[in-house]
């Protein structure tokens, strides 16, 4: 087919080039929207070189060089900001990660199709649902003092008070992140399932021929099956090692739990829109992109290294 | 532990054909896990309608678990009579229409000249497309640049910045690369059919299951955030979204059972009762549709993965 229609295809070429204009006339909506919604702000971001303030715009603003990254790199409020990030996501990868790799796994194992579906339906629905529901539920919950969990731990004498899962912050803490867990796990599984039925299912069938029991498949093939998504996967989840959910944080933010939910994300919008601090904003708001990108970039070259497909 | 012991004895002596037909432990191990795990998502919500659906007394003393008590439906003809909760309804469901609308028709403008070869510039064009998806200037330079175009507690706001994404268009360039045989598109052109024409009566009748999905991606994005309504949504509280509006309900509430710890004293914020049935007016319009969209949402995650 191809080599009757190499030459065919270049006529049709030809022939249609007056018509491609109209090619260009669709793609330039998306690329209208981009360069006036998108790339006109990029260059508001010669503010981190300045001490921006409002009043006097970008023209009157003062230039200042990299003082600003020199005022963000001691500000206590940063410091703690990065850290919270770093470590809510270092034990969010850590317990993120391999949740649904674990779940479809035991999804791929399931007996009964129709018990399957059924389950996978009801997995899949925290991804539907926005932080502000999860939130409000997640209080009407945890609450110390009416909140169903404490009440049916109070009820079986296993707790004399209420915990207070979301307002005191260590409790806030686990809770934040096993809630992060329990909203990202179900729909998680969805790529790791499609790569398990792409494996050849002969490997399956020699390995038991020869024995292997159910553990072991699972460990030499459907794990090795599924390693080049994994490690794609986790490539992309590298470069989110600095920023975080917004609107996760900022829904379970109360006033005694701000040591740990301070992290980047509310930083930038504290310091911007309610402080006024545009010019630092701005600097950890570029700081963490570029952090994150070049996360992404050493973790994909790593992944080459080792053999692995990568990312780009 | 005896029918333990026979089934390692099976499972050693049983030959893979009949491994198959054969129920064993570890399948009730993880039909139990993948039960525990399910009643996790749905409880939750049950806990809370039944809260929504009783009476006051009875959700104060704590005797609500997962049936109403006092059944009473007093919450939701308050929540019904708040005029500014039916009004955020509506106006968050015409908003997610129109966004979803103008989203799929920027989509199709980006992704099929994307996919077509004879595209000029094509390189160029794909690579200012797909930057900003890796790349943003971040909340204030944008923040001061939707200011400067007037877009501040402007409704668009909450439609133009969303409706090109890069992501979407990807997952429906590789549609088309993948489901329209070119054939199709190449008998077309020899009969003098323009672009406009063969998208109008050959790529979009061909594209249905990809709109429902990116479609359903769009809607439920739209839906569900209320990051932007923070941001740019200053003073007019008649542009406040519903999750938006659940968002500061939640905040609210939360400081009060701080100061209540606190204090050590009753709280005069919203009762418990009217809380619950707020959240489900919230919560049931995605609940409703949700079984529907269902599948179109798996195969749009699939495609997203083959090539993101």
């Amino acid at each position: 087919m191809n080599k009757m229609s190499l030459a065919s295809r270049r006529k049709l070429l030809v022939k249609n080039f007056r018509h491609t204009w109209q090619l260009l006339v669709l793609v330039s909506i998306p690329l209208l929207l981009v360069f006036i919604l998108n790339y006109a702000a990029y260059p508001g971001l010669r503010m981190v070189f300045m001490d921006y303030k409002p009043a006097k715009g970008y023209d009157g603003s003062e230039w200042v060089g990299f003082e600003t990254f020199a005022k963000v790199f001691r500000d206590k409020d940063f410091h703690r900001a990065l850290k919270n990030s770093i470590v809510f996501n270092v034990l969010g990868m850590l317990v993120s990660f391999p949740a649904p790799i674990i779940l479809a796994l035991i999804l791929n194992e399931l007996r009964y199709p129709r018990f399957k579906k059924v389950s996978q339906t009801i997995l899949y629905l925290p991804h539907f649902l926005s932080w502000p529901i999860i939130g409000s539920v997640a209080y009407t919950l945890f609450r110390p003092s009416t909140g169903l969990v404490n009440v049916v731990l109070r009820n079986m004498g296993l707790i004399q008070e209420g915990i207070p899962f979301l307002t005191e912050k260590t409790h806030w803490a686990v809770t934040y992140l096993l809630i992060g867990v329990w909203a990202g796990m179900g729909w998680g599984t969805i790529i790791y399932l499609a790569a398990i039925t792409s494996i050849n299912g002969e490997l399956y069938e020699a390995a038991m021929i020869d024995g292997a029991g159910r553990w072991k498949r699972m460990w030499h093939i459907t794990l090795p099956g599924i390693k080049g998504t994994i490690v794609t996967l986790l490539i992309m989840n590298m470069g989110r090692l600095m920023g975080s959910n917004f609107e996760a944080l900022q829904v379970f933010d109360n006033s005694q739990v701000r040591e740990y939910q301070y992290q980047l994300a509310i930083y930038i919008y504290q310091k911007g829109l309610s402080g006024n601090r545009f010019s630092m904003s701005t600097a950890v708001g570029l700081f963490q992109s570029l952090v994150g990108l070049g996360l992404v970039l050493l973790t994909d070259w790593m992944a080459k290294r080792m053999g692995e497909e990568g990312l780009f | 532990m005896s029918k333990k012991e026979k089934e390692v004895k099976e499972s050693i002596a049983g030959d893979g054909s009949r491994a198959i037909n054969k129920f064993r432990l570890g399948d009730g191990l993880m039909m139990f896990i993948i039960v525990l795990i399910c009643l996790t998502c749905i409880l939750p919500f049950i806990h809370v309608l039944a809260k929504s659906l009783s009476s006051n007394s009875f959700v104060a003393s704590q005797q609500v678990t997962l049936w109403p008590k006092g059944f009473t439906t007093e919450a939701y003809r308050r929540v019904f009579q708040d005029d500014t909760m039916i009004y955020s309804l509506f106006f968050s469901v015409g908003v997610t229409l129109i966004f979803t609308f103008l989203g799929l028709t920027v989509c199709l403008c980006a992704a099929y000249p994307l996919s077509k070869k004879e595209l000029p510039f094509k390189r160029v064009i794909t690579f200012l497309l797909v930057v900003p998806m890796y790349f943003g200037a971040g909340l204030i330079p944008t923040y001061l640049l939707y200011n400067d175009l007037q877009l501040l507690d402007n409704v668009w706001v909450l439609i133009l910045p969303g409706i090109y994404s890069a992501y979407n268009m990807l997952v429906m360039k590789t549609y088309f690369h993948s489901s329209i045989p070119d054939s199709l598109e190449e008998s077309a052109f020899l009969d003098g059919a323009s672009y406009f024409k063969i998208i109008r009566y050959i790529i979009l009748p061909l594209s249905k299951p990809i709109l429902a999905t990116l479609g359903l991606f769009y809607a439920v994005g739209r839906w569900n955030s209320y990051g932007d309504n923070l941001y740019y949504i200053r003073m007019r509280t008649d542009l406040r979204m519903l999750q938006y509006k659940l968002y500061l309900l939640v905040t609210t509430a939360t400081e009060a059972i701080n100061t209540a710890a606190e204090e050590g004293s009753a709280v005069t914020s919203t009762p418990e009762v009217l809380q619950a049935a707020t959240i489900m007016f919230a919560t049931v319009p995605i609940i409703i549709i949700y079984p529907f969209l269902q599948k179109y949402f798996v195969k749009g995650a699939m495609i997203g993965s083959v090539k993101g």
